[in-house]
């Protein structure tokens, strides 16, 4: 109970500073509006190949953006020395972790329910055929790649190269989650049946039931060592 | 002494791998559809095992030293993974020469290749990290959680060809299969090529081993001789 608690004031006081600053929040919606964008120029928008690709489309944007927002997670903390002072709170290091983990899958969905509408406005394509299971899907993916994303926050927080080093290692560990999400997604935007691509679900699932044991397992041994 | 037990240990590699050359190249017959070219496999899959191994020994040991904060683990693990990189880059060369002469092309996008190009990716993302953290605690700490991380994109690598039905050929090992896929004598120079390269990887993990506790000291002294 004490640890949901816990969590729980962890994951509001980043929601409650990110709202009141904005800066990660403000970047990332730009920076994905932007890559839409400029994918109508990579391939042509009107035409059928855009409905087949959508699923990589968006999570490419997905990702792009959503490492901005978790590059934040921990850095949040580096000004004041905030982050010694909440790991010398008698917080337990996992209830941090999940904390931040949830603020950031929060921003990140956030960032997704603002891409939908305009995926389906600037390519014209009726994204809406499967809902229910488009968004257990955006739900799953978001959550793995928040889970590895925060994590690795945590891992390259005080390195000099951070917004370098964040990305490099966080996209390869996610790609089973990423490809799983790309390949659901563009499923159900064409509006065929999920029957035929559990396994893709099931990966997706199983992904972040790993990486969240193995995350709150090992973080207490990069926080406080 | 030590230094005897590592030349004699990496001479007799070479010697294994010497006899293991002339069993493949010049005992064992041709392969019926695949013609001399199968002999790639001797190398490709035991250079695979081989990392395989390396990162299977690179996770126990991260373990080990999150357990027991002795950095002589960390440094087991840092050897055991770079030379597991290592073998990581034969097998992907190797298989790409195969698949150019068997399928036509250097690369395609199927399950088990893709996961095996993560890998690779997954673990140079390792290495890049040891190099960018200077303090060596934090360094040995965050290294060995991103190695444990790390290892599940090797069992997914592993178990590709059971989970997708890939372009790459599937298990022909025995110990997979049950049985019968795979000619005893094939198989039997192809284990043997793995010893050999084990020993190998062993050796050079135990040189790097030592280079990383070298390194270790002269960061202790440099720190040392700072404080003074």
């Amino acid at each position: 109970m004490r640890f949901l608690q816990q969590t729980y004031t962890i994951a509001a006081k980043d929601l409650r500073s990110e709202f009141r600053t904005k800066e990660s929040l403000n970047a990332a919606a730009s920076f994905a509006l932007v890559i839409l964008l400029l994918f109508s120029f990579a391939v042509d928008p009107t035409g059928p190949m855009v409905r087949e690709m959508s699923g990589g489309l968006l999570w490419i944007v997905f990702s792009f953006a959503g490492a901005l927002i978790l590059n934040r997670a921990f850095a949040r903390e580096l000004p004041n020395d905030c982050l010694d002072a909440l790991i010398s709170s008698p917080i337990s290091p996992a209830a941090l972790y999940l904390g931040k983990a949830i603020a950031s899958f929060l921003l990140v969905l956030l960032i997704e329910v603002l891409c939908y509408p305009a995926f389906g406005l600037f390519y014209d394509i009726n994204w809406t055929n499967n809902l229910p299971y488009l968004i257990l899907v955006s739900l799953l993916g978001t959550w793995s790649m928040s889970v590895v994303g925060t994590m690795f926050s945590a891992l390259t927080v005080n390195l000099r190269l951070r917004e370098l080093m964040l990305p490099m290692l966080v996209y390869p560990t996610m790609i089973p989650a990423l490809m799983a999400a790309m390949k659901l997604t563009t499923v159900l935007i064409s509006g065929e049946p999920l029957s035929d691509n559990m396994i893709w679900l099931k990966l997706l699932i199983g992904f972040g039931i790993i990486f969240t044991a193995l995350a709150v397992a090992l973080v207490e041994y990069i926080l406080v060592g | 002494m030590r230094d005897k037990i590592l030349y004699i240990l990496g001479l007799l590699s070479a010697a294994w791998l010497t006899v293991n050359l002339y069993q493949m190249l010049l005992v064992l017959p041709d392969e019926l559809r695949q013609g001399h070219i199968y002999r790639i496999i001797y190398f490709h899959v035991p250079a695979w095992f081989t990392c395989f191994s390396a990162f299977f020994v690179g996770a126990i040991a991260s373990i080990l030293f999150l357990v027991k904060k002795d950095y002589k683990y960390d440094t087991c693990a840092v050897a055991a993974i770079e030379v597991g990189v290592a073998f990581t880059c034969i097998g992907m060369v190797t298989g790409s020469i195969w698949a150019r002469n068997q399928w036509g092309i250097w690369w395609t996008w199927d399950p088990r290749l893709t996961w095996a190009a993560i890998t690779t990716l997954v673990y140079f993302g390792y290495l890049t990290l040891r190099q960018s953290i200077d303090d060596p605690a934090a360094r040995a700490r965050n290294s060995a959680v991103l190695a444990i991380f790390s290892f599940t994109s090797v069992a997914i690598t592993y178990k590709a060809i059971d989970w997708w039905r890939t372009q790459h050929p599937g298990a022909v090992l025995d110990f997979r299969t049950g049985g019968g896929q795979i000619d005893a004598d094939y198989q039997s120079v192809l284990y043997q090529n793995w010893g050999a390269l084990m020993l190998l990887a062993a050796v050079l993990v135990v040189i790097r081993m030592r280079q990383e506790s070298a390194i270790r000291a002269i960061e202790g002294l440099r720190r040392h001789a700072h404080a003074r």
